[in-house]
């Protein structure tokens, strides 16, 4: 006889199994590889790198941190800012805080 | 069986041989649900996780860089502040470091030119030798021992040999770097053999860092410290949801939430109504009339956060979130092709549970509680 699957059945074996799944990202985010982040550590200290290389079209996207002005215009006239790098990336915060001795 | 298990499977099946009847709607509401979190998830794990990338890749930063300010702007700084940094008690080492931009008319992408410290032996280069990220190998299509040719903005061609590539694996923080001997930069960029782009220190003891500061302030008039902590402070802001781009995908998502709570809020479809007054006729209390409704707002936003969420998790650590890749790209023609470590919090997931799926639950609920209050007959006419 052949057996009838009732769908709260279906449904909480789909709800488990996705729930399962989600305990698995943490298991593989916990347990993951370093996918290289050794080697970029390594070559941050070997070359006193300040900066991550991800947006590359403008000083101020491609080192924040050193960057002394955060704005569009800065290169030329019509340099508008670059979208939509520039509105992933804040203007460094040391810009702002007042310090002792430190002309800003 | 427990009692109270069994009656909920129950409701479970008549919620979901209910959904069935209306599948269409309800699959659109599931694929739609599913999407905004998938989209949400995806920036929320790219954010995180490249965040967590900055924080650990950029520990062995500078501790403290040196700029010259002049009106305001970063200018180079002059060579004689070496020793004078040299001499400030708790600064260990003090070295001039040569950096800048160029902006490659072949292909038209900019690189970071710098010259290796004099410490990195891995590095060395001697003039006419250089040593290119992925990134430049990538879009020039170089191979170790070929030529790279560059022009000089004075209009003088540069041969230079590519003595190496940087690894692939650096990608995130080299795709664009072209490291170059010291006489090569200054004779490239027409340098005077007295200035560098700024002066990096090392320090004794990192508690040390604000006395010093102060110092180098009275010392080196004019100056400016970026220290480490600086700069993972800088980046632990980057895709923050304050940013714009970001901001406006918030919005966008939680005005999507906002429709499909006013769709359910707003009121119920008259096939609705009429099942909840027949429910309630033949004998159903309010309490299972709510369970029914609760357990088909759950199923869906549960299902479609759950789905969402692993949908997202493989977008961008299986697949480098190439669907983000065009955003992030933006007008560079180098973007680094990497992977980022896999990270994820749990004080994050709860939040994006608690702002979708409770949201949606509520919005399903409120009004089949405002309807299964009223009278039967009222209802169904």
């Amino acid at each position: 006889m052949m057996m009838h699957l009732r769908p709260s059945s279906f449904m909480i074996s789909a709800m488990f199994l996705l729930g399962a799944a989600v305990v698995t990202l943490f298991v593989h985010a916990c347990s993951s590889t370093d996918n290289g982040l050794a080697a970029r550590a390594r070559l941050v200290g070997q070359l006193g790198l300040t900066d991550l290389a991800l947006f590359t079209e403008a000083r101020y996207t491609r080192h924040p941190s050193q960057a002394d002005l955060h704005s569009a215009f800065q290169d030329q006239p019509v340099s508008l800012d670059h979208f939509p790098s520039g509105s992933l990336v804040s203007p460094p915060r040391h810009n702002f805080a007042p310090r002792t001795g430190v002309q800003q | 069986m427990n009692t109270s298990f069994a009656r909920q499977r129950y409701l479970m099946d008549f919620t979901l041989h209910s959904m069935l009847r209306r599948k269409g709607r309800n699959l659109v509401l599931f694929t739609v649900c599913c999407l905004v979190i998938f989209i949400l998830a995806s920036v929320m794990f790219f954010g995180q996780a490249i965040r967590q990338e900055a924080k650990t890749v950029l520990a062995d930063a500078p501790e403290a860089t040196v700029q010259n300010l002049v009106m305001g702007r970063h200018a180079l700084i002059n060579a004689k502040w070496v020793p004078v940094l040299q001499n400030v008690r708790g600064v260990r080492h003090a070295e001039g470091r040569l950096w800048g931009y160029y902006y490659d008319t072949v292909n038209g992408a900019n690189y970071t030119v710098m010259v290796p410290p004099s410490d990195d032996t891995e590095h060395r280069l001697q003039p006419g030798e250089v040593i290119i990220g992925p990134g430049i190998v990538a879009n020039r299509n170089l191979i170790r021992d070929k030529y790279l040719f560059l022009r000089a903005n004075y209009g003088e061609i540069f041969r230079l040999k590519v003595k190496d590539r940087l690894s692939s694996d650096s990608a995130l923080v080299s795709a664009d770097l072209l490291l170059m001997s010291e006489p090569d930069f200054r004779k490239f960029f027409q340098l005077p053999d007295d200035v560098f782009t700024d002066i990096g220190l090392t320090i004794r003891n990192a508690r040390e860092i604000p006395t010093i500061i102060g110092k180098i302030g009275v010392r080196v008039p004019g100056s400016r410290v970026v220290t480490r902590a600086d700069i993972l402070r800088t980046y632990q802001s980057i895709f923050s949801w304050r940013e714009g781009l970001l901001l406006a995908l918030l919005g966008a998502s939680i005005v999507a939430f906002v429709i499909f709570a006013f769709d359910k809020a707003a009121g119920l479809s008259g096939e609705e109504r009429r099942e909840i007054g027949i429910l309630k006729a033949i004998g159903w209390e309010t309490s299972d009339v709510l369970a029914m409704k609760f357990w088909e707002g759950a199923l869906v936003s549960a299902g479609a956060f759950l789905l969402g969420l692993v949908l997202a998790y493989g977008h961008v650590f299986f697949f480098q979130a190439g669907l983000l890749e065009q955003v992030l790209k933006g007008w560079a023609v180098i973007y680094p092709d990497f992977h980022l470590k896999p990270h994820i919090e749990v004080l994050q997931v709860v939040t994006l549970a608690f702002f979708t799926v409770v949201p949606y639950t509520a919005a399903t609920i409120i009004p089949i509680w405002r309807a299964a209050v009223t009278d039967p007959d009222a209802v169904m006419r």
